[in-house]
């Protein structure tokens, strides 16, 4: 095996292929080149090294010297510099620590100390494309150990005493969920990762895919032997195009190498997988409609029960499981269901992964043990809010979690706390707004993706949410009385109960806790008054349509 | 040529096929279908492919599709209109997806949605005159850490500032 002097790893996540890294990578090889180096210095491509604003990130080992917002005529000073010479150039160095980035000269800053990586462990450090560097760093170890000396039972038994659940939004214990499955007779049984990420504000699971792609395939392994599924698919978006490129890629090397397809390990285990590409439908995230679009039908919801865990793809028992859940597999069945509860709370154990957006100083995917606070998250790993702006409101798993004030910046973040403040942790999406916005054209703005996103299957949700939308343009107005809230209210309750899946039914949790939490501002409204000065009075004698057409904070037509 | 300007969001009236279906095109339909034979599962996927040939579904092609795969028609209309990544109506040569969700909006996505629409004289769902672009909403790219964002085709601009729209416009004019 070649040894190389120093690696330079170039960020390949989305957001940071979005801000150019390509070319950046590419100049830095176009200059290693031409100066002979190319047997001395190895650039590899890896996945999200963590603070998407701060793009093109470039880190340049042994020294582990992270480099922000490099452009091209940068990339070769890196070279001519750092890499010839061996000067770092501090102009662009970035002092915070990356968790992605191991120093040999420990110079963390308190920020990041409280970061943990279980499912992001490799991503950032490896290249997605190379399955070696994958099993270099134990990969495909817990899958050898869970088909040669685990009985399915006791894989089941393991996720079970881990205490892991849900990481796609309802949280529920994988290890039961597994059990249903594996109880289920059938000659047939599917694993479903849900890829389908379309929660605005989230996307992690797109890092994970794109960072540490083999990681999701040996989770779906050992699922698909802890339940005797022996054929797995990954359901992802249709925009994720680098996602579905890495995935397959992945897939097609790991059939080269024997862990995917007939008697893998020589277990007499077989487990293939296939990609399946939606084609922009959020509902498609919820795990019937999931299905029903995988079989070649409109992405509706179905009525439940049976659940999938029984009766699922084409009437088969299926496991359907977030990208998330299926990473944190792996090093459960490797580092056991003790090691794991180490980590956040006793109801809640383990990590979560965050994408943090919107008014913070590091937006990016961060990934923090369960149960610690908001406060630390937002001013801890985010590093506070820009331009000496207040903290307004975090809206925490995504556009159908809650809205948290200030007054609960210091609730523990897990399953629990958060329910009982009236949110979810939902998918991990953290928006972060400051006081420069308005609450009711934030509010506008999550109830018309709703309207957007109903699929218009059931009545409650199809109309409550074009209904909603309607009132509370009606406020941003500031043309609403008292009783169009109380409507508002009751439609959303009406919605909650009877909705068939859970996108009618979450609609109430960021509208109760806005109608909660601000109800200062939104009563203004009421009085003709809009504290962040956002929200106008609709001119008399405008063509309302039109206005609302052009007038993007009332709802985008 | 007229101007090609066709109406926004999915209340607009659906379309009658207006392209060019001559022989050849729907030919290359059947043959991108015939992939998928046998497979009604596999519609989605099979609509994607077909989708790739002229950037949008003409009603000549999903009857093809529906014949090939041996699907009710109805129920391939009822695809092609469900997703959003499908048009039944035609669309121009570049896609621009943009998203307009809260981490977005938050980040003055309203703004550049003005700038891109006033920049090529189109509503939102509208395809310039040159045929060049369509402008589409999406309800989330999944760049929020470069919000704003566009996307084009299947290459996301991010950290949008008004001002930059004319430069990335121009290398695809």
């Amino acid at each position: 095996m070649a040894f190389y002097r120093a690696h330079v790893l170039v960020c390949g996540g989305f957001p940071c292929v979005a801000a150019g890294c390509r070319a950046v990578r590419d100049a830095i090889e176009r200059s290693v080149r031409e100066h002979g180096l190319e047997r001395e210095v190895r650039v590899v491509e890896t996945g999200c090294l963590g603070p998407c604003d701060l793009g093109p990130i470039v880190v340049v080992y042994p020294e582990g010297t992270v480099y922000a917002r490099v452009t091209v005529s940068d990339a070769r000073e890196i070279v001519d510099e750092h890499l010839l010479k061996g000067r770092a150039v501090k102009r662009l160095e970035y002092t915070g620590h990356l968790p992605s980035v191991s120093l040999a000269d420990d110079k963390r800053t308190d920020y990041f100390e409280i970061q943990e990586r279980i499912v992001l462990e490799n991503v950032g450090l490896i290249d997605p494309d190379s399955i070696e560097e994958y099993i270099g760093r134990d990969g495909y170890h817990a899958a050898g150990v869970a088909l040669t000396s685990m009985s399915p039972d006791e894989v089941i038994e393991t996720i079970k005493s881990s205490g892991l659940r849900g990481r796609g939004g309802a949280a529920f214990p994988t290890g039961v969920k597994l059990g249903f499955t594996a109880r289920a007779e059938d000659d047939q049984k599917y694993i479903i990762c849900n890829a389908d990420e379309g929660e605005p504000g989230t996307f992690k699971d797109r890092l994970i895919l794109e960072g540490d792609p083999h990681k999701v395939i040996e989770g779906m392994i050992i699922l698909g032997y802890s339940v005797g599924a022996s054929m797995g698919y990954v359901y992802i978006r249709g925009e994720y195009y680098l996602s579905i490129e890495r995935i397959e890629r992945a897939i097609e090397e790991a059939r080269k190498y024997g862990l995917l397809g007939a008697d893998i390990f020589g277990s007499g285990f077989d487990f293939d997988i296939e990609v399946k590409k939606g084609a922009g439908a959020y509902v498609c995230g919820e795990e019937t409609a999931l299905i029903e679009s995988m079989e070649g039908k409109r992405g509706e919801p179905r009525q439940k029960p049976p659940y999938p865990g029984t009766c699922g793809l084409w009437g088969k028992p299926t496991v359907v499981n977030n990208v998330e859940t299926i990473a944190n597999v792996p090093p459960i069945i490797r580092n056991g269901a003790d090691w794991f509860r180490q980590f956040g709370t006793p109801t809640s154990p383990g990590t979560k992964v965050y994408t943090l957006t919107g008014d913070v100083n590091n937006k990016g995917l961060i990934e923090v043990p369960m149960g610690i606070t908001l406060r630390e998250v937002i001013y801890g790993v985010g590093g506070g809010i820009p331009g000496g702006r207040r903290f307004k409101m975090a809206q925490t798993g995504g556009t159908a979690g809650g809205c948290l004030s200030e007054a609960h910046l210091d609730i523990p973040m897990d399953y629990e706390n958060l329910q009982e403040a009236g949110s979810a942790l939902g998918s991990g999406a953290l928006l972060i707004i400051d006081d420069s916005h308005c609450i009711v054209d934030t509010a506008c703005i999550l109830l018309h993706f709703f309207e957007h996103e109903s699929c218009g299957q059931c009545t409650p949700c199809r109309e409550g949410t074009r209904r909603l939308c309607d009132i509370f343009r009606k406020v941003g107005e500031l043309t609403a009385t008292e009783d169009h809230l109380k409507l508002a209210r009751e439609l959303a309750e009406v919605m909650q109960s009877s909705s068939l899946c859970a996108l009618g039914q979450s609609v109430a949790v960021p509208l109760f806790t806005i109608l909660d939490h601000y109800a200062d501002e939104i009563k203004a409204h009421l009085e003709g008054r809009c504290p962040a000065g956002v929200c106008r009075r609709l001119p008399t004698g405008v063509d309302e349509e039109a206005y609302v057409t052009s007038h993007a904070g009332g709802g985008i037509k | 040529m007229s101007e090609m300007r066709v109406p926004a969001g999915p209340g607009g009236p659906s379309v009658v096929c207006e392209c060019e279906c001559d022989d050849v095109f729907l030919n290359e339909v059947e043959k991108v279908a015939s992939m998928y034979r046998g497979r009604p599962e596999d519609l989605v996927q099979a609509l994607h492919d077909v989708q790739s040939l002229r950037n949008y579904l003409p009603r000549e092609a999903l009857r093809v599709v529906a014949r090939t795969l041996d699907v009710p028609e109805s129920r391939v209309h009822g695809v092609a209109t469900f997703y959003s990544m499908f048009s039944t109506r035609p669309r121009g040569r570049h896609i621009i997806r943009i998203c307009e969700s809260a981490p977005c909006h938050v980040a003055g996505a309203a703004e550049i949605i003005d700038s891109l629409l006033d920049e090529l004289g189109v509503e939102m769902g509208g395809t310039t005159s040159d045929k060049l672009f369509t402008v589409e909403t999406s309800s989330c790219l999944g760049v929020c850490g470069v919000a704003p964002a566009i996307m084009i085709d299947d290459v996301v601009y991010g950290n949008l500032c008004a001002e930059d729209l004319p430069e990335i416009l121009r290398r695809y004019r």
